[in-house]
């Protein structure tokens, strides 16, 4: 008997009508739709549709990375194509030779996103726990700190003269720590967490058998609490691998230029040379020999690649963070 | 008093860990609120600190709100601000929800989930990587565009400056950026709603469509009304990087992708007119936050549940 296919969904029904005709047994599947399903023709519109949407986020970092193993000489005749005429690993072999202050920017910006995430995910949890206690006699008046710098800001450049001229952090590292550390939202969205997800049962039973809270913290609450940790986490390290912003503002010194501020002043940098060109003629032998658009995109594939390849993976942390809690009480 | 230590002494425990966030607090966002009084001075920086700068220099009144409102740059920056957050608002929520309800309806989960993989990526991100991204496409000498209209036997445009097509780049990048994580709000929503309401449809004879129009949306709408009343609430802010990084801070283009955020840092980091510049950033912060009180409390009428406090 020949096999029927098999579905999941318990709705779908498929009726198989065996028919015995000149002996010869002859399989007529009528199969029905599922009735919650659309019309296929319709399926495959809107997968069309879908894949072009999708297909339109991503094509341009596959382009990206085509024309980073452009040759220097097709961009320059052809500009970037989709499949390029010659093929080089020229911008790689250039990048290897900036390898110094390329390595350098990877270096600090890997260096602050990890101090800056366990910084910011220690600050935030204790204080959201702290807040989060009904012990904690003065929890409304810390909701209230915290809220309210959602609602009012302090602006731009009150902000930039305090780091600047009172924490005198102009050129230092923690310039592009500080001020990306702590965020009203997540305190208030781990707040959340916490009066969801820890019974006051489990630290009274703690409490009775003597355990301190900073001993209940950390070795009930933080385990227990793990999954809106690591979305606080990954929030924060997103928040620090792609922050150009602070460096834009607060950071001038060549060694402690993160990865984006690398992309961004290289740009200018070239840009800067090529506005020069015509008059320094002399330059012009040099730049055939530097591979400067393809290098650009080397870059940004390597500044990219590290998120492309891992987000498919924490994507599902980043999505249950959306549906950890509303800001709510 | 004695009762007040001995309640401080009781609650230690708490106090040291807010106490971190606290200090942060104070220092990153109360001290800076404190700062926006430099609207109404002409600073000068004082040898002995940061407050005695504050402090010592000299108050001005009104004068830095005049200078501003005085140019034609207040009038443009709020313009730009509004309209594009208004755009932003109305089309991510069209796509963002016609999107959601395509992805729910796929029957095939797998290319559901590769597409929404897919769809999100622009959300991880940077502008910087973004605006390379559109640079590919709009570099006048090698961008894909030129070329296309090339073959068209098109004159080739230099885009980054002529300002008549920005508005359309800006508004298809933030939606390019945008839709994904807009779309998996309300498709986690989705999936939330009871399937008997389908199935009761489906029963009384309603089509798909019939069912997305008379169950999804409807579902969804409180959702949808929240979300855009929330965004109204911010429309005074705006993407720094999406206005500053995508035109490549490109002087041409000024005049329709300058937002008050912008307009804030160059006046800060290019022309140092710190007395502005700080108007200006009051102007927003203060009009902020009379918008996000107006509509939470519009909120609290629609839905109590869902008003931010």
């Amino acid at each position: 008997m020949p096999k029927l296919e098999q579905t999941q969904s318990t709705l779908l029904i498929s009726k198989p009508v065996e028919e015995i005709k000149e002996g010869k047994p002859k399989v007529i599947r009528k199969k029905y739709r599922n009735p919650q399903h659309m019309h296929p023709a319709a399926n495959a519109i809107i997968s069309v549709l879908l894949g072009i949407l999708a297909f339109t986020c991503i094509f341009p970092f596959i382009y990206v990375i085509i024309i980073s193993f452009t040759s220097e000489e097709s961009i320059v005749r052809n500009g970037f194509q989709l499949i390029p005429k010659e093929w080089s690993l020229d911008a790689y072999h250039y990048l290897w030779g900036m390898k110094e202050s390329f390595f350098r920017s990877y270096g600090v910006t890997i260096f602050i996103t990890i101090i800056g995430t366990i910084i910011s995910v220690f600050m935030i949890t204790f204080y959201a726990y702290a807040i989060s206690r009904p012990q904690f006699k003065y929890r409304r008046f810390f909701t209230f700190l915290a809220f309210f710098t959602m609602l009012f800001s302090g602006g731009l450049v009150p902000t930039y003269i305090v780091v600047t001229q009172f924490l005198h952090l102009k050129n230092s590292v923690w310039a592009l720590i500080l001020p990306l550390a702590m965020n009203a939202f997540y305190i208030i969205i781990m707040r959340t967490f916490f009066l969801k997800s820890v019974s006051e049962s489990i630290l009274e039973s703690a409490r009775i058998d003597g355990a301190s809270e900073w001993r209940i913290f950390f070795q009930i609450i933080f385990p227990l609490s793990l999954p809106g940790i690591a979305t606080i986490a990954l929030f924060s390290t997103l928040g620090y691998w792609n922050d150009w912003f602070t460096a834009l503002l607060y950071i001038d010194n060549p060694n402690l230029v993160p990865l984006q501020a690398l992309l961004m002043k290289i740009e200018a940098n070239l840009e800067f040379m090529r506005k020069n060109m015509d008059v320094a003629i002399m330059q012009t032998s040099l730049f055939d020999t530097i591979p400067q658009e393809s290098a650009k995109m080397a870059m940004v594939v390597i500044a990219t690649l590290p998120i492309a390849v891992s987000y498919p993976f924490f994507q599902k942390y980043f999505i249950s963070g959306l549906t950890i809690g509303g800001v709510k009480e | 008093m004695k009762r007040i230590l001995s309640d401080l002494y009781k609650n230690r425990v708490w106090l040291l860990m807010v106490l971190p966030g606290t200090i942060w607090l104070l220092l990153f966002s109360y001290l800076p609120m404190f700062g926006q009084v430099l609207a109404f001075k002409k600073f000068r920086i004082d040898p002995d600190g940061f407050f005695a700068s504050v402090m010592n220099s000299e108050w001005v009144g009104f004068d830095n709100f005049k200078y501003l409102f005085s140019t034609n740059d207040a009038w443009i920056i709020t313009r730009n601000t509004i309209l594009y957050n208004l755009v932003f608002i109305i089309l991510g929520l069209v796509t963002a929800v016609a999107t959601a309800i395509l992805l729910s309806e796929l029957i095939n989960k797998r290319l559901s989930k590769v597409y929404q993989t897919s769809i999100l990526f622009p959300h991880f991100i940077s502008w910087v990587i973004g605006s390379y991204f559109v640079f590919t496409f709009l570099s006048t000498e090698h961008g894909l565009l030129n070329h296309i209209l090339g073959w068209l036997h098109v004159d080739p445009i230099s885009w980054y400056s002529e300002s008549k097509y920005w508005p359309f780049i800006l508004v298809f990048m933030s939606m390019w950026k945008g839709v994904g994580y807009g779309s998996i709000v309300y498709l986690a929503s989705i999936v939330g709603i009871d399937r008997t309401y389908y199935e009761a449809a489906m029963i009384d004879g309603a089509s798909k469509w019939k069912q997305i129009k008379h169950v999804t949306l409807p579902m969804l709408k409180p959702l949808m009304i929240i979300l855009t009343i929330m965004n109204i609430g911010r429309i005074f802010n705006s993407d720094f990087g999406l206005f500053y990084q995508v035109p490549r801070d490109s002087g041409a283009l000024y005049g329709v992708t300058n937002v008050i955020d912008t307009f804030v840092y160059r006046g800060l980091m290019n022309l140092g007119d710190i007395g502005m510049s700080t108007a200006a950033g009051l102007y927003q912060s203060a009009v902020g936050f009379i918008l996000v009180i107006i509509t939470n409390y519009i909120v609290r009428k629609v839905d109590e549940e869902s008003a931010l406090f």
